[in-house]
């Protein structure tokens, strides 16, 4: 009994001082199994390229074959990059969302912030046919599609937040943000209707979504704008931590709760917009990977759980994107098609567990 | 109370509480003169509907004042950041905690955020303080659980433990025994008088339970529709103001069993 004391004591000094091992462990992994990843990521494509020539590619060599270094470096390195952003990004946007409201079904996705992102981006394409001049240059380049996404994710995020402070039900909050994604695809519909054929094609295969169209100057923009979110989020770590008490209880322990709100509202805006800009919508990452994430890690402290959520989605999207290539092949199904696949049966059966899903 | 020193941590000053937009003002209550000091247990009673919930979360900050002054010491409330506040007031709210992975020690960590640095490293006062509060209320062996799977009554012990982790010199509860069974109110009180006492806080509790209210506290606040009558126990059923808890003429006070009787 003495001894068990003791232990529980030393246990308590541990788990303490320093996050206990078997998460620095996981940890570990999630980062060794992101390497593996995004080295057969690169190495897997339609074209077939020896792994010997892709490693020369990628420390700077030359490879046997020129085009083989084209593409490794132009086309597939890029696209890993991408993946990594986005797959991490839609993680910690879905993170904070779900922690902020407080419902464990909140994700950019499930409240309509990605469709709001989509209408920002038909606005600029769609309407840009409809007024015509100098409009349709702004629609032609990535930097503006990524403000006109960011803007309508705002947007849409910011009236949630306003609904969800008049109705606090879990369920009223998910069907306001479905309410707001049919809005968004209706208005879509009506500028869809009166743009042209070319816009239009323009609008289609940007929302199947796509990875492998990002040249390296918009992969620069992009980081930038995710390390941009990622300043921003790291004061709220802290906050976050006490709002899984609630916001009153927050307030108790000192917390500014309007500031860490503002935060989260624009850091997540910011991620999910330049995410739908420069990869289209892409369902369940969002929702899925902090799932999983808790589920692997059995905690709830935000410092452990944001790292790891970024490792994991980053992996998932890895392994959507290298599946979607159809290695060998010279076809890419749309990775929106590979996340939804992967990630709604998961979703599914999260809801189906006899354990609840908590935050 | 002399014999512990009546340092006072909290008064009011003709405070008015209620709510107010633009187009109203509901006054729930006004000219409200109150004191709570160190080393004291108070119970706030009164009828369902009287403002108890109103008047602990003005006193906290939570909603503001309709008029009046609080003072925290001999500073204005105004003059806090939250943050600072923290570190004078915590509290127990009735609300649950919506359900997550935390478990009863980082629960109680939590208490810790307003001494701690921008991303919540605990340093070696705040596992001090934690495991004393963890020690006071009993919880050590329940540490690692997650909180999910508590009792009522040891998720409540939790909340308390938290706020006594927080080490401020006021803590308020708000009905902190509603959901338990007799055994685990009786415990409550306990500990809450123990803290009070023992520990030299000023504690605020508002509860329904009249009797286990008149036998612990050492001050009660009576609120009636009119004012709110604060004395000892002893002196509010001696005077027969203890009666005022009810309209009807059905049920009394009886002076002698210390129990409510029906006529």
């Amino acid at each position: 009994m003495i001894g068990l004391k003791i232990l529980t004591l030393n246990k308590f000094q541990d788990s303490i001082l320093n996050p206990n091992t078997s998460y620095k462990l996981s940890l570990l992994l999630l980062t060794l199994l992101l390497l593996l990843l995004f080295v057969v990521n690169v190495s897997l494509g339609s074209v077939d390229i020896p792994i010997k020539d892709v490693f020369k590619s990628l420390i700077g060599g030359e490879s046997l074959k020129d085009s083989w270094n084209y593409i490794i470096v132009h086309y597939r390195l890029p696209k890993a990059i991408t993946a990594v952003l986005v797959g991490s990004g839609l993680s910690i946007s879905g993170l904070l969302m779900q922690t902020l409201f407080r419902n464990p079904l909140a994700g950019p996705y499930v409240l309509g912030i990605s469709s709001g992102a989509s209408l920002g981006v038909a606005l600029l394409i769609l309407g840009s046919s409809i007024v015509g001049g100098s409009f349709t240059l702004l629609a032609q380049s990535q930097l503006f599609i990524s403000i006109a996404a960011s803007s309508g994710a705002f947007l849409v995020l910011f009236a949630v937040m306003v609904v969800s402070k008049q109705v606090k039900n879990t369920m009223s909050i998910l069907i306001i943000g479905l309410m707001f994604s049919s809005l968004t695809s209706a208005v879509i519909s009506v500028l869809a209707y009166f743009s042209s054929a070319e816009n239009l094609q323009q609008y289609l295969f940007w929302g199947f979504g796509s990875l492998g169209n990002l040249t390296w100057p918009e992969v620069l923009i992009f980081t930038c704008v995710y390390f941009l979110a990622a300043l921003l989020i790291l004061p709220v770590i802290k906050p976050l931590n006490s709002l899984l008490l609630g916001e009153n209880y927050a307030k108790s322990i000192g917390i500014n709760t309007k500031r860490t709100k503002n935060l989260v509202l624009i850091a997540t805006s910011l991620l999910t917009g330049v995410i739908t800009a420069f990869a289209g919508p892409i369902a369940f990452i969002g929702l899925a990977a902090p799932h999983m994430t808790k589920l692997i890690l059995n905690t709830s402290n935000h410092k452990l759980i944001m790292p790891a959520a970024a490792l994991l989605g980053a992996n998932i999207m890895l392994i959507s994107d290298t599946v979607a290539q159809l290695p060998n092949s010279e076809y890419t199904l749309p990775i929106n098609a590979i996340t939804t696949m992967f990630g709604a049966p998961i979703v599914i059966w999260l809801l189906l567990r006899k354990k609840k899903m908590v935050l | 109370m002399s014999e512990r020193g009546a340092h006072k941590v909290l008064t009011t000053k003709d405070l008015s509480i209620g709510y107010g937009s633009k187009k109203e003002i509901r006054v729930i209550a006004k000219h409200m003169d109150l004191t709570l000091n160190k080393g004291e247990l108070v119970c706030l009673v009164g009828k369902n509907g009287i403002g108890k919930s109103t008047l602990l979360r003005t006193l906290s900050k939570m909603q503001p004042r309709l008029d009046g002054n609080i003072f925290l010491e001999d500073k204005s409330i105004d003059l806090f950041s939250r943050n600072e506040l923290a570190k004078i007031i915590s509290l127990v709210l009735t609300e649950r905690i919506p359900s997550s992975n935390l478990t009863v020690y980082e629960l109680i960590a939590l208490g810790r955020q307003p001494y701690t640095n921008w991303i919540g490293k605990l340093l070696e006062e705040d596992l001090k303080q934690i495991k004393e509060a963890m020690a006071q209320s009993h919880l050590t062996e329940l540490m690692h659980e997650r909180c999910d799977k508590l009792s009522d009554g040891q998720l409540q012990r939790a909340m308390i433990c938290r706020a006594l982790a927080q080490n401020t010199d006021l803590i308020i509860l708000d009905e902190p025994t509603a959901h338990l069974d007799v055994q685990h109110k009786m415990e409550t009180f306990k500990l809450l008088k123990k803290i009070a006492h023992e520990l030299n806080r000023a504690i605020l509790i508002s509860t329904h339970e009249i009797q286990l209210a008149t036998q612990i506290a050492d001050e009660l606040w009576l609120m009636t529709e009119e004012k709110i009558i604060t004395g000892t126990p002893s002196a509010l059923i001696e005077s027969d103001q203890i009666n005022l808890l009810f309209d009807s003429d059905s049920m009394s006070f009886d002076k002698e069993t210390k129990q409510f009787i029906m006529k």
